[in-house]
């Protein structure tokens, strides 16, 4: 029997649901993310610091968007990340689908708050305040609640067996408010400039930010992939143990 | 039909004879109100600008703090498996439950909100468009809030937890609301606004029942 692209993607996706095989693979591609990330955010800060000439009009201060653009773009991208898992582990009951949204909320939660104050921080000496109710800015702060509220109810219930689906049913309905935020800058013309990289669109970064720019984008996300893929064996770990403790108990 | 009119009846009887029923949200919305003067002082223009929010954040609290007795109270006593089993799809009791919240909090707060706006000093045009979007937005708060209530359900302590989970998703209620109200008090237009609440209401209608459904099966499981 022919397998339809999407039975395909099940299949493959199944694959990973033995946490064995996930363990075995994610112990492979670990190393390697860790590594490239550390490279890629090393060169980026270097050329970000010494390489890159200060901006016409904002002078050193826009240096920092090579922190800001990443750490929103993947303040977006990880709650995206972390649907997709609710929406595997709500469906097929995925194992480490489950994990796998419970191990990245953290990160995203830092991420958020890493673009807010960088934001913020770069706000003073161009806008002339540290934050203002644009559109933007609000529906990140909100993005960012969000990210709390799903951390509280993962450690709001004792049996992770019920916190898990609930937790991924919050997680969906936030993702409402996960587009909101991406869009946001193209529904309302506030403050906050539109995006700053677009894939086949027109560039609004200079030639000279754009390679550094990008080279940190990777960083981030590398560093995202390793510290996600650390998270998750260390999950996987912690739900051996207990079997084992339980099993011990019972004897 | 009749299922569902029973549901409503049942929540209501409950609702009136125990605890004071609405009476103990309109008690919170005109305390929540009356201590705005209290903290920004008693400035008539200052209280005039900021009436419309006020009163949407006072409201907004009221519905909120009310989400416990949507579904804790029959979760912990059991009937909720019973209602879970009866042959009306679990959705439509939600939506039962959330008609008759709102009968008990969003309605009485459509009578209290003049009599807060005149202590506030709201402009005379605003009084309308006030009212009017109290009574589109307020079904998609209780509506809304079953979703943050089904979640902490099976919990001991989930009220803290349900105001996190709950209030983020209330802000385009409470920013179509409030700019409803601005907007006629300085004398433009209110219809857009109240409109785009009247949208969220009815989008909630069908989307929230099914979600707030979802995660009760979870509590009961």
């Amino acid at each position: 029997m022919r397998k339809t692209p999407l039975a395909d993607i099940q299949c493959r996706m199944w694959s990973f649901a033995n946490p064995n095989k996930f363990m075995r693979v994610s112990g492979y591609v670990l190393p390697v993310t860790a590594t490239i990330a550390t490279i890629l955010f090393v060169v980026g800060v270097y050329q970000g610091l010494y390489v890159l000439p200060p901006e016409r009009l904002q002078g050193d201060s826009a240096r920092i968007i090579l922190v800001h653009v990443p750490a929103a773009a993947l303040s977006i991208m990880v709650y995206a990340m972390m649907c997709v898992s609710s929406l595997f582990a709500l469906i097929w009951r995925h194992p480490v689908a489950d994990l796998s949204a419970k191990a990245a909320a953290p990160v995203g939660a830092a991420f958020t708050l890493l673009a807010l104050v960088t934001g913020a921080i770069w706000g003073y000496p161009t806008w002339g305040t540290w934050w203002v109710w644009d559109a933007r800015l609000t529906s990140e702060l909100i993005l960012f609640f969000f990210y709390i509220g799903y951390i509280a109810l993962w450690d709001a219930f004792d049996d992770e067996s019920k916190a898990a689906p609930a937790a991924a049913i919050f997680c969906l309905v936030g993702s409402v408010f996960a587009v909101l935020a991406k869009y946001s800058v193209l529904l309302w013309e506030t403050l906050h400039q539109p995006p700053s990289l677009t894939i086949g669109g027109e560039e609004n970064v200079h030639n000279a930010f754009h390679i550094p720019l990008l080279m940190m984008m990777a960083a981030f996300f590398l560093y995202f992939l390793s510290v996600w893929l650390v998270r998750v064996r260390t999950e996987i770990r912690a739900r051996r143990v207990r079997a084992i403790r339980l099993a011990a108990a019972r004897e | 039909m009749g299922a569902f009119w029973t549901m409503v009846r049942r929540d209501l009887a409950l609702a009136l004879r125990t605890g004071g029923g609405g009476a103990l949200g309109v008690a919170f919305f005109v305390i929540a109100a009356v201590l705005v003067p209290f903290g920004v002082g008693p400035k008539p223009d200052l209280l005039g600008v900021i009436a419309p929010g006020m009163l949407w954040i006072a409201a907004l609290l009221a519905c909120m703090l009310t989400l416990d007795r949507l579904f804790q109270a029959d979760v912990e006593d059991g009937s909720m498996d019973l209602l879970a089993l009866s042959p009306l799809p679990l959705e439509v009791t939600v939506l039962a439950k959330c008609l008759a919240h709102w009968l008990t909090t969003g309605l009485p707060l459509l009578i209290a909100a003049p009599l807060m706006a005149i202590t506030l000093n709201m402009p005379g045009e605003a009084y309308v468009a006030m009212i009017a979007s109290l009574a589109l937005g307020t079904p998609s708060l209780s509506m809304i809030g079953a979703i943050g209530a089904a979640l902490t359900s099976g919990m001991r302590r989930g009220g803290v937890l349900t105001a996190v989970l709950v209030l983020p998703l209330y802000v385009p209620t409470l920013v179509l609301g409030a700019l409803a109200g601005n907007a006629a008090a300085s004398g433009l237009d209110a219809s857009p606004y109240l409109m785009l609440l009247g949208a969220i209401t009815l989008a909630c209608l069908p989307l929230c029942p099914l979600v707030a459904a979802a995660a009760l099966r979870l509590a009961l499981r």
